[in-house]
């Protein structure tokens, strides 16, 4: 529990809306910021020396699966929304391939009760496309709207039929709620990893990239032409981003995402087979990787999202053609992207955290993550000095699925605040 | 199925188990002649782990093993008291009875651990089985399975030693052994040798470990079939790429053959049976019109009249069962030196 008084003190203040960082003090009283200044004098508040670290607006991932209801050995509402806030992650769009999936009111209202209930990261749920998730009639798209759900999508399969996909996006125009496509072509996804140089080593069965390229494109046509938003979900390859820039230079309303896991990594690591490599839509090549950060940095690529996929430690376990795709990814994201965006230097701190946070706020329509006086508190705070390895003993997930393990990175979120609800500042920061 | 969630403890991946198990240059402690490079391998999980001497090693120990096969009584007691386990997910006569008479002829126990599909119905998952298999304490594990990986898998959740026979479209390391120790037995050595494979390369173990092999060992690798056999990018495995048979067969030394699938005809990879047989078939005609030597591999067993003609597998230059013959010898060779044995030790092991 915070106090009702809480003095930031020392930090540098990042606000990704005007590119600024300020080094001023926020105090914040029952849970919202009530001043932002420089030398505030607030005697009864408990001061939180934040010198040397920097503040920011909480992140929202707009992309992660929290598996409940239907998997709770991977994960619950609690223990996702839990390590997302351990992330820095205080507000989550969960993906709706639960079991049963979310494709009614009823079901975005039981997530968003149950997050409620855990009370940690709040969730702003995606609901299906299509009823069932089976790709063939469209979901109740209004009703879940006013339940509170941000975005359609199929997440986990394309909606292979261009007639429903067409459907969805034209009804999505009146309620303004972009529809995220997973773009993967069903004849040409019949596989385990990326198809080139790595599958033909290693004898697994490939999926080329026009899978995804050819996805895409059928969808942002589909887009322009009904006058739609689109959001592509985890962009993996060179040929995604070119599309998606051409678009844009088209002005079709299509925004795009991209994952830690498709920016850091690539195919190379599957020669082992182990299966924390294994993902949908899978790694790619070096010349990818490459083209997806220059995504990320020239804007045509908007917001880096986890992709957040906990897994059972028995799902992971078997062979590579066998186990489930996907990893966690909440408590890696931030350290991952400072480290390809902003220590290499292709980035601002401001212009990084702007990707996950004002970012994907626009494309889901949630209030403007922000540090202004009289806004609810959703902060983090930041050591972007500090070099920490992921261990797994620390990890909040109930899953551990994940490549990074041991791995040392630098910058980290050392600590938040969260309404009144939460403050945390770790040991030693 | 215990549906618990049983936290992976996850243990820094020793370096030295599955990929490299590669030989390190031991120090030469020999009665008689001295060996100047002893392969200790931990696995055999692929061809891509081995170094060309290690290589050179099995095959040469594979010779005196080639010996002890045209004995009376072809038994030495080299792996008295050893135990290795068969574990064939995929149903295959030819290589499982080669391990086991291999493993019998070393005086070693060979139990087939047999996959029912009722144990993998009843939710039996590959975890079990090593789990299992490593409970009952074996000294070796022989795998055969249709997804790569399979063996590395293993190799990393048992102490005994996996010898991968097969795993998926990835790899079959003693069928390259046995084909580059019968080469070099017919041609002396591969090194400068013209090697071509033909057919089915994209979904083809055999044609990823021989390529790696046949490369390794100083041959000039060549595959052959249609494009869409052919995975891409495979050209940087370091062999040259062509669609026309007839434009290369002249020129080559040894051409292996493939077995390839009618099955692959519903997944339009190829149109018929006839077009292919008139394309890449080794056909009498073909051969005799080429007026040539060409020594002929094929890992068996043959679509005759599809990828081969039978004629073809009755001449000279067709080896198919010294392929098999050499097998044992190889699969032992590979068994006693995964076993621990020494390079060129059998008969100081015999008589212990």
């Amino acid at each position: 529990m915070a106090d009702d008084r809480m003095l930031l003190a020392g930090g540098r203040v990042i606000d990704p809306a005007s590119g600024k960082v300020r080094l001023v003090d926020i105090l914040v009283e029952d849970g919202r910021i009530a001043r932002v200044g420089k030398g505030i004098r607030a005697r009864d508040a408990q001061r939180i020396d934040c010198r040397g670290k920097h503040i920011a607006p909480g992140f929202i991932d707009m992309h992660c699966h929290l598996r409940e209801p239907g998997y709770e050995d991977a994960e619950t509402i609690l223990t996702g929304t839990q390590s997302a806030l351990v992330g820095g992650f205080t507000r989550v769009c969960p993906m709706p391939n639960t079991d049963p999936p979310v494709d009614s009111e009823a079901m975005v209202r039981f997530q968003i009760e149950r997050a409620e209930q855990a009370g940690y990261a709040s969730v702003h749920p995606v609901g299906c496309c299509t009823r069932n998730r089976a790709g063939k009639e469209l979901a109740e798209i209004g009703s879940m709207r006013e339940a509170g759900a941000v975005a359609v999508s199929d997440d986990g399969d394309w909606v292979s039929d261009p007639r429903v996909m067409r459907r969805a996006l034209e009804y999505a125009k009146a309620f303004d709620m972009p529809v995220i496509s997973h773009c993967e072509y069903d004849g040409l996804s019949d596989g385990v990893s990326n198809e080139g140089l790595v599958s033909t080593r290693l004898g697994l069965r490939g999926k080329p990239w026009p899978s995804e390229t050819a996805a895409a494109a059928r969808d942002i046509m589909l887009a322009e032409f009904v006058g739609a938003r689109v959001h592509i979900a985890h962009v993996s390859c060179a040929a995604t981003v070119d599309l998606i820039r051409w678009a844009k230079l088209r002005r079709v309303q299509v925004t795009a995402e991209v994952c830690p896991h498709h920016f850091t990594l690539t195919d190379a690591s599957l020669a082992g087979f182990d299966t924390n490599f294994k993902v949908n839509p899978p790694l790619r090549t070096e010349p990818d990787r490459l083209a997806v950060v220059e995504g990320v940095v020239d804007g045509t690529i908007d917001v880096i999202a986890t992709d957040h996929a906990p897994h059972t430690s028995i799902a992971k376990e078997v062979e590579f053609d066998k186990a489930r795709p996907g990893i966690i990814g909440f408590e890696t994201a931030f350290s991952l992207g400072y480290e390809q965006f902003v220590l290499s230097g292709l980035m601002s701190p401001a212009r990084y955290i702007e990707k996950l946070t004002l970012a994907p706020a626009r494309i889901m329509g949630l209030r403007t993550p922000s540090v202004a006086e009289g806004t609810e508190a959703e902060l983090v705070i930041l050591d972007l000095k500090a070099q920490w390895t992921f261990s797994s003993a620390q990890i909040m997930s109930k899953s551990h699925n994940t490549p990074f393990l041991e791995r040392t990175m630098q910058g980290l979120v050392v600590g938040g605040v969260l309404g009144e609800e939460h403050f945390w500042l770790l040991h030693a920061a | 199925m215990p549906r618990a969630r049983t936290k992976p403890k996850r243990k820094p991946r020793k370096a030295a188990k599955p990929g490299g198990g590669r030989a390190k240059r031991a120090p030469a402690r020999r009665r008689s002649k001295p060996e100047p490079y002893v392969p200790r391998l931990a696995n055999l999980l692929g061809i891509s782990q081995l170094a060309p001497a290690d290589i050179t090693a099995i095959l040469d120990q594979a010779e005196t093993f080639i010996e002890v096969l045209k004995r009376p009584i072809p038994v030495v007691p080299a792996l008295r008291g050893k135990t290795v386990v068969n574990l064939f997910f995929e149903a295959s006569t030819r290589t499982s009875t080669s391990f086991a008479l291999a493993a019998s002829r070393l005086s070693a126990q060979c139990v087939n651990f047999s996959i029912g599909s009722s144990s993998v119905k009843k939710g039996e998952t590959l975890l079990d089985t090593a789990r299992t298999i490593e409970a009952m304490r074996v000294d070796g594990v022989i795998i055969r399975h249709s997804m790569p990986g399979a063996a590395h898998f293993l190799s990393r959740r048992i102490k005994s030693f996996v010898v991968n026979a097969g795993d998926g479209c990835h790899e079959h390391p003693t069928q390259a052994l046995l084909d580059a120790f019968t080469l070099r037995r017919r041609l002396g050595t591969l090194k400068d040798k013209r090697v071509l494979l033909v057919g089915d390369i994209a979904h083809s173990r055999v044609a990823r470990s021989n390529i790696l092999c046949f490369s390794k060992l100083g041959a000039r690798v060549a595959v052959c079939g249609p494009p869409t056999l052919i995975p891409p990018h495979i050209e940087e495995l370091g062999c040259e790429v062509f669609y026309r048979l007839d434009r290369v067969l002249y020129e080559v030394d040894v051409v292996n053959m493939l077995r390839v699938q009618t099955e692959r005809i519903s997944s339009s990879l190829f149109p018929s049976v006839r077009e292919y047989r008139a394309l890449y078939g080794l056909t009498a005609e073909r051969l005799s019109e080429l007026n040539t030597s060409v020594v002929i591999l094929h890992p068996g067993p043959v679509n005759w009249g599809v990828e081969m003609d039978f004629e073809v597998a009755e001449l000279p230059q067709a080896l198919i069962l010294n392929q098999v013959t050499n097998g044992v010898a190889v699969r032992m060779a590979v068994l006693y030196l995964l076993a621990g044995g020494q390079v060129g030790d059998t008969d100081t092991a015999e008589t212990k």
